[in-house]
């Protein structure tokens, strides 16, 4: 630690209005354009936010800034000093901390040994925990976060993991601090809480660098917006010289999708229908605890809530991947006791949580990814019918918008948004009467993502129910006929797209209310 | 534009069997270059013991000799690479084979059946026995989640005292007074006939069909898609429906069924009968280093196998002008090893060539 706070003391002697400018960076991986020619200057003891799609660029940016990646051509300058980092390490000791979107914490260890973990402090070689306690605690209050140190991680939220995290990083003597999508996991009320923490930490003079796509938190909370399409910097403005609509127009180049309100009516007959569900866990709370609900024909269900309430859990048992007590009904007939294969005969498809866990085989071709969970109606007799097998693929690709070559090419060479559009493709391709859609769009660009809502909402208006699990508000209350909000593995609230707010969600989703 | 796509997927497709042919015979040459060291520090010429190899292994008596020692090796690798088609690492193919060849031997002089029936039986015997023997490795798997690496490792150490046990108190031939230690003598009617007079025998033929079966079955039907479907994302494959554990039972199952095969071009080729030190061990282990040079492809194996069995060929030969006969074995072990690192190198590249190629098409399609 001592050598961290030197190192942090000389970088800021070096001191210059901006303490960060990149110039000209530009940085292509095999076959894209990751950057293209970004300039960005940002001032000390601001927070600059970096906004844009998925996929402009801006992770691909940070990831420069932090050593990950060597730029292609192009500068940067860390407190006026020219710099070419080969390594975090080295990003690190200039005083440039990042938390990543996906926590590093080891959930075993307390939050003091994770704060410390990797530069620990010694004394004649025997680890000192006092000083660290103090030091950290120093840190703590100097932000306004409240936290017992000696908890162990698992005990703790997403948000107080996010200021472990944080901690982390300036226990390390960052002075310039990268947030990659820091509110993606938050509910709206700790949002406010991390904008608060984060206020405090730019008054004691470190400089953030926060990317996001939520505009309406960009606008709230930063003194700069540089904004990046397609790899290279649109405009810098200040949030006070522009509004949302704005903001967006610059971020996509063209209007934001309309979430045009439907023609169609909701039908009578219930087509999917969980009854007393629960899955029982050994050792912990049960997952989910007692759900009930029903989808009706040609209607969207929202299930609405933060990670890891059970949401996971309750697609597993309604597709069959997990045992559960309850009933299940799919078109009007128990299917409690049948196999995921069965239930999928009966007319459910699923489009899962995380495409490359368990919706794609990446390796494999896109036909043959494709085919997954379509074999016995591609086949003739017991071999797989290739021809109908790509005919079928090349109609997904067309139908669905997917940009490749062809339908021979492994799915790993695809984008994210274009595995998304594979994926609920062959869901929807086969008509499902059921549909799971668990975070459809999640990582994918607002073009894909437009693209996959108008496609579940055709499907919907031509009779298909629909249950749609997503953390992400706009696309629950832009899509739903019905919001269920879960919390804690129960259906806490029931509630009406037409009247519902994000503070309302909100409430229930942290189980304020 | 359908030619177009067509003319493409050839072009694919046949781009990435040169660049699996292309690494696996770099790889060779590799091993070669690395063994030519070892010769060299331990005394010996490596241009000597090579023109050794070649020399004696390019008469056509080696050719045939070649094809006989092949033929376990694909059998064992098709066994092996059945497993690896959906992850699971069958190391058990050894015990899976002895024990087949044993309880086939048996069970063979036990009917009598007129010739092709006779020999069809004791097959469908041995590959029962394989599958039966490779099946507690499945069923320890499914119900109790024991890794098949571990349990078919132990289970080979089983099976040998098992077999030991069964033939001493069961199934020796006692007949002349203990001086032989073989199973009864299978009737002329169930002996596998030569193709090459005491040169070759037909199991080599059903080797290769069984790996033009391997193909069709595991590339292109239905079950082979669920197979390669388990083994490429197991959690993907489980949630489109494909059920895991019938998967494991059946992948297992069939590659015991494919090993119950390995002994048996000697059990009614050779010796017609079981014997400890009439059947040889160790095709088991060498099939896993054929199916990994062969990259799990039936013509790879097939190619992998008439490699090693051209290098134990030599062996003999070896040994009599000096060159210790163990250097093949150093070859072989080598050249799996860089086989290994060379793949991988390869196919990293080889992936990072087709997205390129693949970011290019889009570029020029312009969609």
């Amino acid at each position: 630690m001592q050598a961290g706070s030197k190192k942090s003391s000389q970088t800021l002697s070096a001191g210059s209005a901006n303490v960060v400018e990149l110039a000209n960076i530009s940085k292509s991986f095999p076959g894209v354009i990751a950057n293209r020619d970004i300039s960005l200057q940002v001032a000390r003891a601001t927070i600059h936010a970096i906004v844009g799609e998925n996929g402009a660029g801006k992770s691909t940016l940070m990831k420069i800034l932090y050593g990950l990646h060597q730029p292609d051509s192009g500068t940067i300058l860390v407190n006026g000093v020219l710099t070419q980092f080969k390594s975090p390490s080295e990003a690190m000791d200039a005083g440039i901390g990042m938390v990543h979107q996906h926590f590093m914490l080891a959930d075993n260890l307390t939050v003091l040994e994770n704060i410390i973990l990797g530069s620990e402090p010694t004394k004649f070689g025997v680890l000192s925990l006092g000083d660290a306690r103090k030091h950290v605690k120093d840190l703590a209050t100097s932000i306004g976060v409240e936290i017992d140190l000696d908890l162990p991680i698992s005990e703790l939220g997403v948000g107080q993991r996010q200021r472990v995290e944080i901690l982390k990083v300036l226990f390390r003597g960052a002075e310039i601090l990268v947030l990659d999508e820091p509110t993606a996991v938050l509910v709206p009320q700790e949002v406010d809480e991390l904008f608060a923490n984060l206020r405090k930490l730019v008054a004691n003079g470190t400089t953030i660098l926060f990317i996001s796509h939520k505009l309406d938190e960009v606008l709230a909370i930063s003194d700069a917006i540089t904004v990046i399409r397609q790899g290279s910097t649109v405009a810098t403005v200040s949030p006070k010289s522009v509004d949302r609509l704005k903001l967006a127009e610059l971020m996509v180049g063209s209007d934001l999708p309309s979430h045009g309100k439907r023609a169609t009516k909701v039908g009578e007959k219930v087509q999917l229908a969980a009854r007393n569900l629960t899955v029982i866990a050994k050792d912990r709370k049960n997952p989910i605890q007692d759900i009930s609900f029903e989808v009706f024909e040609s209607e969207i269900v929202g299930i609405a809530g933060v990670d890891g309430n059970g949401q996971f859990e309750l697609c597993e048992a309604l597709l069959g991947l997990v045992a559960s007590q309850g009933t299940i009904e799919i078109g009007g007939s128990d299917v409690s006791d049948l196999s995921i294969r069965e239930r999928l005969d009966q007319g459910l498809a699923y489009i899962p949580f995380d495409r490359h866990r368990e919706g794609l085989m990446l390796a494999a071709s896109l036909w043959e990814n494709a085919l997954l969970g379509h074999e016995a109606s591609l086949s003739r007799g017991p071999m797989i019918d290739l021809i109908s097998a790509k005919n079928s693929c090349r109609e997904i690709i067309e139908r669905f918008g997917v940009m490749t070559p062809n339908e021979l090419v492994p799915a790993f060479v695809l984008s994210g948004g274009n595995q998304q559009k594979l994926v609920v493709g062959r869901n929807l391709a086969t008509a499902p009467k059921v549909l799971i859609a668990a975070h459809p769009t999640r990582g994918i660009d607002v073009g894909a993502q437009a693209a996959v809502w108008e496609e579940i909402r055709r499907s919907r208006d031509a009779g298909m129910s629909v249950l749609l699990v997503s953390a992400d508000l706009e696309e629950v209350l832009g899509l739903s006929d019905r919001i269920l909000v879960m919390f804690d593995g129960e259906i806490s609230a029931e509630i009406d797209p037409k009247s519902a707010t994000p503070q309302i969600l909100g409430k229930y989703m942290t189980g304020t209310q | 534009m359908s030619q177009n796509i067509n003319s493409q997927r050839n072009f694919n497709s046949m781009r990435k069997s040169l660049n699996t042919l292309g690494s696996s015979v770099s790889a060779i040459i590799l091993a070669l270059i690395i063994c030519g060291v070892l010769l060299l520090v331990t005394g010996k010429d490596p241009f000597a013991a090579y023109g050794k190899i070649l020399e004696t292994g390019l008469t056509s008596d080696k050719f045939l000799e070649m094809l006989k020692r092949a033929t376990p090796l694909i059998f064992s690798a098709i066994a092996v690479a059945i497993g690896f088609k959906m992850n699971l690492f069958n190391i058990g193919v050894e015990g899976q084979y002895l024990f087949a060849a044993l309880i086939a031997a048996e069970m063979g002089t036990h009917v009598s059946l007129p010739r092709p029936l006779h020999i069809l039986f004791i097959l469908v015997v041995a590959m029962i026995s394989g599958a039966a023997w490779a099946s507690v490795a499945a069923f320890l798997k499914i119900v109790r989640g024991i890794n098949e690496v571990i349990s078919t490792i132990m289970l080979n150490y089983i099976a040998l005292s098992f077999i030991q046990w069964l033939f001493e108190t069961f199934f020796r031939d006692n007949s002349d007074g203990g001086l032989n230690v073989k199973t009864t003598k299978i009737a002329p009617s169930g002996r596998m006939p030569d193709l090459v007079h005491d040169r070759l025998n037909g199991m080599f033929i059903i080797a290769l069909l069984v790996a033009f079966l391997y193909w069709i079955v595991v590339f292109r039907s239905r079950f082979g898609f669920q197979l390669r479907a388990s083994g490429l994302n197991p959690i993907a494959a489980r949630t489109a429906g494909i059920p895991a554990n019938r998967m494991i039972l059946i992948a297992l199952m069939l590659s015991g069924a494919v090993a119950g095969l390995v002994a048996m071009s000697a059990v009614i080729g050779d010796v017609y009968g079981y014997g400890p030190s009439a059947i040889a061990t160790q095709f088991g282990f060498a099939g896993i280093s054929v199916a990994l040079l062969g990259r799990n492809h039936p013509l790879g194996i097939i190619g992998a196998a008439m490699l090693f069995g051209f290098l134990d060929s030599t062996s003999a030969e070896l040994q009599l002008s000096g060159i210790p006969s163990s250097i093949v074995k150093v070859i072989q072990a080598i050249i799996v090893l860089v086989v290994v690192i060379v793949n991988e190198a390869s196919s990293r590249r080889y992936n990072r060539r087709t997205a390129e190629r693949a970011a290019l098409a889009l570029k020029s399609l312009d969609i």
